[in-house]
């Protein structure tokens, strides 16, 4: 079930309860919307916003509903609004496809223009969009390295340590009673960490999939899951999947 | 009809007189009478029991019209196609030119038929339309095609008669929409065509007989007579009885496991016994069954859409050779096939329908004189009053097939299209012509707008991709498709049947896999979502037999023969029939009339009447609701007898209202007959205590807001949107040079969905989705009957254990999804786990 949407349209200011973490001796906390704050450095962290991915599939001649922009920048307004921070970075696949940024629709520009206005703000390059950002504010890296932690789009099997990545869209089944419930999640086991994906036209990829294999030491392995308005952090051993 | 026999050498060229002369035999009144009719410019419907001789009536206009003119001279100018025929199932198109092919090659006849389906090789596709037969065999869906190429007009414009096979079960699905735009489009390419409709008995003949001419008329004088109607009655009474044992008749399921070694005993008995069961699962849990009790190893076969084409192919060549003894087949094989010398229909499973049984007993013995045989077998005791009241209605010809829907919008987006890629458009020529179709009559010129609007570019009010648009209005002011890459992709997403994605299932050795290719055999397609439950080394029943999962590579799910008799099984979630409303209604009057009960077994009787004891049984125009407590839950069960999808829509709307209520319901399970509730607190208390009323938790109005907010985040509702988001073509099942990723290119249409509710509530696809959800899987109108009827007839027993007639919907609780807002109430049990943990 995504939630994304509905959240999109219905954000409230009503308090939320993140979870509090370390990654790699840095605190974080998992927001229930799938940001992650660093407060010491006053940095908000989101991945996978999947721009323009209407209008990519557009292109091709599938014309998806044109709102899936508007939505997540709505979501990203409200975070953002939320913490006030002074960096933002974005984690990669900031756009669905290489022409995204450069294509897109003027009044999403200036929203972003809003977004960005008296901050820093990082957009790491992602496999759908290696080409980097075309007219926005803010500067495109591969990778960022802050404060012991390295930013990057797709999580690397070596040097995980300390590495916060995107890429693999990673969501968590928690079953009760025969019933199931499938969630995005955040999926840390205090070294590094993956992001859930930030995009409202997003899929998910289950933490069991092999994709997922080799990146955490499982003993020590929290899926921090999405809810309404707070997060469910539920040990790798209790998810079903 | 003795005019027609007097009329015979006018109506009959001389090699047809001969041949029926040669064979001892006579023409029938009803064939020369739609010969004749036919002959003489009138549209017909011919309505006939199975072994009337419809085939050949149905061609016999065409086959005198092609021999009076002869060969046609080697040079001759192009002349385009004579006959189509179309029918619903490939195997039907490939059955008929078996059986048409003997008489003209018996009689020497100067007439070409060829079949052109998705199986036909693209060489002989593209000679067929280079030098098509005079005869041409085929679906809606190749029809479509044809219709989408640039030649269609040259291809048609010859076009004498259109053969429409086993119109009832057409004209009822999308399929039958599409057909109807392609007979639409047929006629302004041959203008003079006539349409001859075969079917089988039919509750309402003048939706058929108005489905075949057109509504309207270019000088717009109003819809033409309805068809010419020429129905066939008799034949002898069907020999029907329901299987008895001695067996226990299990209280819910659906297999009949109990029954096996008597069906077997059945075979044996007979030349050849069709085994008809309901689901692709019933089919292969059967088959298996028989084989493991198949002691004189007698040929016995399975049949059924998923399995491969080719193995299809084998088992329809042996069963019309006559070389099998029994063949185990779902609704693939239901219509019209006419193979071997069939002597038994044994039927699994109750038919859910009385129109249905009818059909499928017309499958033994067909000749129309001799009575057809056919044992009935139900599966649970519910079901034993189903197969009595159904084998009641077939001795008194009730009829309960469905009507003719209103044209499905997707299909229309689709035929849009599909004219576009064919040769540019003038919008009203094309209102004009589609209006014509009867199933899209009613189709306002607002409507038709918004379908073009969304067929170029997605329709949406946010006009960002005027762009990309797949078609485009030219100078002169007609729509053209904007480049030949949209042709392609329409010709390579066509079609009305929208299954889950399925993958490959090909059996390979052991000890090839991870080094060897793709030797082994292909077994059929099993869909995606089973696959993924699995691990190495889990077994499932598929085509037959026991198989292992070894992996997924590229689109093709590699499996090993396992050596378990204990398989995880294709939990396939098509095919099964909703209780027919007809049949509905005569199981409740059984129940309600222990007058009745004598021809049921005593096991049955007995579980009745101890119901009877131990609770009640509602009069026939009432509903009963049963309160129980249970474990560490309290059950309420509802005896609607209105089909599991209308019961499941009243699920969903009964736990909204008990939440609201304080009833704390936590899920439901919903059967052909009952739909069971359970929940945290004591329903039936608060309803004896007057906090919760009946009458309002079962007032009409829940169809009001509660049905709107439930469709809001619905997931049935979902499901009917993903297959008008694929018909539409808004996503596509197969994209250009993406063949072998194309489980990567599919977007998800939940998100799609989503993003359209909150977005663009009155989007053309969302309106598409909840007209087809409101008459098919939500079964809305068949509940609002339902509401309606049993108003102020609502009555509360409650128990203190659970009842005799509860115990089958009881037993279907198991592992289902929880909706909506149940939802973080999981999580949040699953995450106190983890603070439990910590705490220990």
């Amino acid at each position: 079930m995504n939630y994304r949407m509905a959240l999109a349209a219905s954000q409230t200011a009503g308090p939320v309860a993140s979870a509090e973490i370390m990654i790699n001796g840095v605190a974080a906390h998992c927001d229930p919307l799938g940001a992650l704050y660093l407060p010491d450095l006053s940095c908000l962290v989101v991945s996978d916003l999947h721009l323009e991915k209407g209008a990519a599939f557009a292109r091709r001649g599938m014309m998806l509903p044109p709102y899936d922009t508007l939505a997540t920048l709505n979501l990203l307004s409200a975070v953002i609004a939320r913490y006030d921070p002074k960096t933002v970075i974005s984690l990669g696949d900031n756009f669905h496809d290489r022409r995204g940024s450069e294509l897109m629709p003027a009044a999403f520009r200036e929203t972003i223009g809003v977004l960005a206005r008296g901050r820093d703000w990082i957009w790491i390059n992602g496999n759908h969009d290696p080409d980097g950002i075309f007219d926005l504010p803010g500067q495109s890296l591969d990778e960022l390295l802050l404060s012991g932690l390295v930013f990057r789009h797709e999580p690397s099997l070596i040097a995980g340590r300390g590495e916060v990545a995107g890429h693999l869209h990673p969501s968590a089944t928690v079953a009760r009673r025969g019933k199931y419930v499938r969630r995005a999640c955040f999926a840390t086991d205090g070294a590094r960490l993956v992001m859930p994906a930030f995009g409202v036209l997003t899929g998910g990829l289950d933490l069991k999939h092999r994709a997922m294999h080799g990146l955490f030491d499982h003993a020590a392995l929290i899926a921090h899951l999405l809810g309404r308005d707070r997060i469910y952090s539920v040990r790798f051993g209790n998810l079903i999947g | 009809m003795a005019d027609y026999q007097n009329a015979l050498p006018d109506l009959l060229p001389r090699p047809f007189l001969k041949w029926f002369g040669e064979k001892g035999w006579s023409p029938r009144a009803h064939q020369l009478e739609l010969l004749a009719r036919s002959v003489s410019g009138e549209n017909m419907l011919l309505i006939a029991p199975t072994g009337a001789g419809k085939t050949l009536a149905g061609f016999l206009p065409s086959l005198t019209d092609l021999t009076r003119r002869g060969q046609l001279p080697p040079g001759s100018p192009f002349v385009g196609v004579h006959t189509l025929y179309i029918s619903p199932l490939k195997a039907l198109a490939v059955d008929i030119e078996r059986n048409l092919m003997k008489p003209v090659s018996e009689m020497g006849l100067p007439v070409s038929i060829e079949n052109r389906t998705g199986d036909t090789p693209q060489a002989k596709r593209q000679r067929q339309k280079t030098n098509p037969p005079d005869i041409l065999l085929t679906t809606p869906e190749q029809l479509a095609l044809l219709l989408a190429n640039k030649e269609a007009e040259r291809f048609f414009k010859d076009l004498k008669y259109v053969v429409l096979d086993e119109l009832h079960s057409l004209v009822t699905s999308k399929r039958g929409h599409l057909l109807s735009l392609g007979l639409a489009r047929l006629r302004r390419h041959a203008p003079g065509l006539r349409t001859i409709g075969l079917s089988a008995t039919v509750s309402d003949p003048m939706d058929l007989r108005r489905w075949l001419v057109p509504q309207t008329t270019p000088q717009d004088d109003g819809p033409e007579a309805p068809a010419g109607l020429v129905h066939v009655t008799g034949g002898a009474a069907p020999d029907i009885t329901i299987m008895t044992t001695e067996d226990r008749i299990p209280w819910s399921g659906h297999v009949a496991t109990y029954a096996i070694p008597a069906v077997y005993e059945e075979i044996r008995k007979h030349k050849t016994t069709l085994i008809f069961v309901n689901t692709r699962f019933q089919a292969e849990l059967l088959f298996q069954e028989l084989w493991t009790i198949n002691e004189d190893n007698l040929p016995i076969a399975l049949h059924h859409g998923s399995l491969d084409a080719g193995q299809r192919r084998k088992v329809e060549a042996a069963m019309s050779a006559n070389r099998l003894r029994a063949v185990v087949a779902t609704s693939t094989l239901d219509m019209g096939l006419d193979w071997g010398d069939v002597d038994l229909v044994v039927h699994v499973g109750a038919p859910k329908g009385a129109s249905r049984l009818a059909q499928r007993i017309g499958r033994s013995n067909h000749r129309m004189d001799e009575p057809s045989k056919a044992i009935l077998v139900p599966a649970n005791r519910f079901e034993v009053m189903e197969c009595q009241a159904a084998l009641d209605a077939n001795y008194i010809g009730a009829q309960d097939t469905p009507p003719v829907g209103e044209g499905a919008l997707d299909v229309l987006a689709q035929h849009v299209l599909g004219m576009a890629c064919a040769e540019p458009f003038d919008a009203l020529e094309l209102y004009d012509e589609i209006t014509s179709a009867s199933p899209y009559s009613g189709l306002t010129w607002e409507l038709f707008e918004r379908i073009v609007d969304f067929v170029a570019t997605g329709g949406y009010a946010l006009r960002t991709y005027e762009r990309y648009a797949k078609i485009r209005k030219t100078k002169e002011g007609r729509w053209r498709v904007s480049n030949p890459q949209v042709a392609q992709q329409y010709r390579m997403n066509l079609g009305t049947i929208v299954e889950a994605t399925e993958l490959n299932v090909r059996l390979v050795k052991r000890n090839q896999l991870g080094s060897v290719g793709r030797g082994g055999m292909s077994l059929g397609k099993v869909e995606e979502y089973f696959l993924e439950q699995l691990v190495q080394g889990d077994t499932f029943l598929f085509a037959g037999k026991v198989l292992r999962f070894e992996g997924i590579r590229e689109n093709e799910c590699l499996v090993t023969n396992a050596f378990s008799l204990d398989p995880k099984i294709p939990a396939y979630a098509g095919g099964r029939f909703p209780l027919s409303t007809y049949l509905a209604d005569q199981v409740r009057a059984m129940l309600a009339d222990p007058s009745r009960w004598h021809v049921l077994p005593d096991q049955v009787r007995d579980w009745l009447a101890i119901q009877r004891d131990k609770s009640m049984l509602p009069a026939r125009d009432e509903l009963l609701i049963e309160t129980f407590p249970r474990g560490n839950r309290f059950f309420m069960v509802a005896y609607c007898f209105e089909g599991r999808l209308a019961h499941q829509t009243l699920g969903m709307l009964l736990t909204r209202r008990l939440e609201r209520a304080g009833a704390r319901p936590l899920g439901f399970v919903a059967n052909d007959y009952a739909l069971a509730i359970w929940s945290l607190n004591d329903m039936g208390g608060m309803i004896e205590s007057r906090r919760l009323s009946l009458g309002d938790l079962f007032d009409e109005d829940m169809l009001g807001d509660d049905l709107e907010a439930w469709l809001d985040e619905s997931f049935m509702l979902k499901r009917t949107f993903r297959q008008c988001a694929v018909i539409s073509g808004l996503i596509e099942r197969r994209h250009p040079g993406k063949e072998k990723t194309g489980r990567q290119v599919t977007v998800s249409t939940d998100l799609i969905y989503d993003v359209l509710r909150s977005h663009e509530p009155d989007h053309i696809l969302l309106e598409a989705t909840r007209r087809d959800a409101a008459s098919g899987l939500l079964d809305i109108g068949r509940l609002g009957a339902m509401l309606a009827r049993i108003k102020g007839h609502v009555i509360h027993r409650p128990l203190e254990r659970v009842s005799p007639l509860a115990i089958p919907v009881m037993l279907e609780i198991g592992r289902e999804p929880v909706a909506g807002e149940a939802q973080d109430y999981v999580l949040e049990e699953a995450a106190d786990d983890l603070i439990a943990e910590a705490m220990a």
